[in-house]
């Protein structure tokens, strides 16, 4: 998931509804302050059932949890399935930057992929999207009308046309029936 | 643009067979979006292209290894960790007669004359012999010199303050037109060199290995294998001092060292066999 103005608190809501058996494992950029010290992450792990942190480098990317890019780090993950953190120049002048881990992501998943772009005020994520589409990955939208900042949805729909565009209650929903067909097929 | 392992594993195949650069160990994510970057910028239609680009020219071959690495660093970067320097490492530093200390992948030098300064100020400069080592020529030779351009120096300053400064910042650099060159002073016990941790050997009876930020390009074993030979250099009781989103924690050497600080990455050699 990418966001940045106005994603705080959609990416709250979203990850508040999770059940603690939620088992797909998140990967969160949301757009912060160079100075924000992982705070955010913590009081969102007292609230929420699944757990949430920002990642470390190497950490192994595993369900029932969200991790977060920290401030003034880009999110990579690997094949294998953990994070790298990397210092790299700003990419769409952000780092961390959504464009990065989406792509990282369409190399390490693939098909089995779901990136979601949503609220934001610039065009970082669009570039993204494509890589997860192109690499047969599902790609959702957050419907412009409903965002605080429209700029950055837009331009992900633009830069994929057959993006599936939902307001921020269908992504939630999305989200959890997508767990219960996971769980219904491996049970 | 699909790149397959096989196709990145054989381009860097080239670039080490051709030029001895050995990125076939770096993060892979990394290493497939900085291609995927070069690509696109040369507008390299297939990563076969690319790599018979790199074979044929030279000076193509260059601009691939600029790709792949990253020397972005500043002065007393995460100031609240060269506090932690300053109050948890220094005491015990302290206690050796004869210090060493070893900057692995200094880059182009900002963090050794930040430690530099904080050797002089708290008293122990004297008796240190900073190593400072770079796989990369071209930043040790940079660092070497430390010239660094003035607007940067503003930012600097602001971070020394908040690493607990006893001094001020404009006594150790002069100003020239827009640059701000480091003291000599702060040079004297430093000693640049090249080293390649992914190839190289150790070093003997260090009390204080900084590698921040560094290791994060490597992939798990690299990065192991870079944990192991801190651990061998490192006398006991010696301290490693890592990036803040660093973490031995899923190294095989997480046994072999105790944490001085968790927020700073700081960890100090446990004693007694492995």
């Amino acid at each position: 998931m990418g966001a940045s103005a106005g994603g705080m608190v959609i990416i709250r809501d979203l990850l508040m509804k999770l059940p603690a058996n939620f088992s797909l494992p998140i990967a969160i950029v949301q757009h912060v302050s160079p100075c924000s010290d992982g705070s955010w992450a913590k009081l969102l792990n007292d609230r929420c059932q699944i757990n949430i942190k920002e990642a470390d480098d190497k950490e192994p990317f595993t369900p029932h949890s969200a991790y977060f890019a920290p401030a003034n780090y880009h999110l990579l993950i690997e094949q294998e399935g953990t994070f790298t953190l990397t210092v790299d120049e700003a990419v769409s002048f952000s780092r961390p930057s959504i464009d990065v881990l989406f792509e990282t992501a369409s190399y390490a998943y693939g098909p089995h992929l779901v990136g979601i772009l949503m609220t934001g005020a610039n065009a970082d994520g669009a570039n993204g999207l494509r890589c997860i589409a192109n690499a047969g990955g599902f790609v959702i939208v957050q419907d412009p009308v409903t965002a605080q900042a429209p700029t950055m949805p837009q331009a992900g729909i633009d830069a994929v046309a057959d993006a599936l565009v939902l307001d921020p209650t269908s992504i939630s929903h999305f989200l959890l029936n997508l767990h219960d067909r996971k769980r219904y097929r491996y049970s | 643009m699909n790149l397959t392992d096989l196709e990145v594993q054989s381009l860097l195949d080239a670039v080490h067979q051709h030029y001895g650069y050995d990125y076939r160990n770096y993060s892979r994510a990394h290493v497939k979006r900085r291609i995927s970057q070069r690509l696109k910028l040369s507008k390299v239609e297939s990563i076969e292209e690319l790599k018979h680009r790199i074979i044929r020219n030279p000076g193509f071959a260059q601009s691939f290894i600029k790709d792949m690495s990253i020397n972005v660093t500043e002065m007393f970067r995460d100031p609240e960790v060269y506090k932690t320097i300053r109050e948890v490492v220094i005491p015990l530093l302290q206690t050796w007669s004869f210090l060493r200390i070893w900057h692995a992948g200094c880059s182009t030098g900002e963090e050794v004359y930040s430690m530099a300064i904080i050797l002089q100020e708290e008293g122990l400069y004297d008796r240190v012999q900073i190593y400072a080592t770079d796989l990369n020529e071209a930043v040790l030779a940079r660092a070497k010199q430390g010239i660094y351009p003035a607007e940067n120096i503003k930012k600097y300053s602001k971070n020394y303050q908040k690493s607990g400064a006893k001094g001020s910042f404009s006594d150790y650099f002069h100003s020239r037109y827009d640059s701000a060159i480091m003291d000599s002073s702060l040079k004297k016990n430093i000693v640049w060199s090249h080293h390649n941790l992914i190839t190289d050997s150790d070093f003997t009876e260090t009390q204080l290995v900084m590698c921040r930020n560094v290791l994060i390009y490597f992939n798990a074993s690299m990065q192991n294998r870079a944990h192991g030979l801190f651990h061998r250099s490192l006398s006991n009781g010696g301290i490693l001092c890592l990036g803040k989103k660093e973490t031995l924690h899923f190294s095989e050497y997480q046994h072999c060292f105790t944490e001085l600080d968790r927020p700073a990455k700081i960890y100090k050699k446990a004693y007694g066999p492995l």
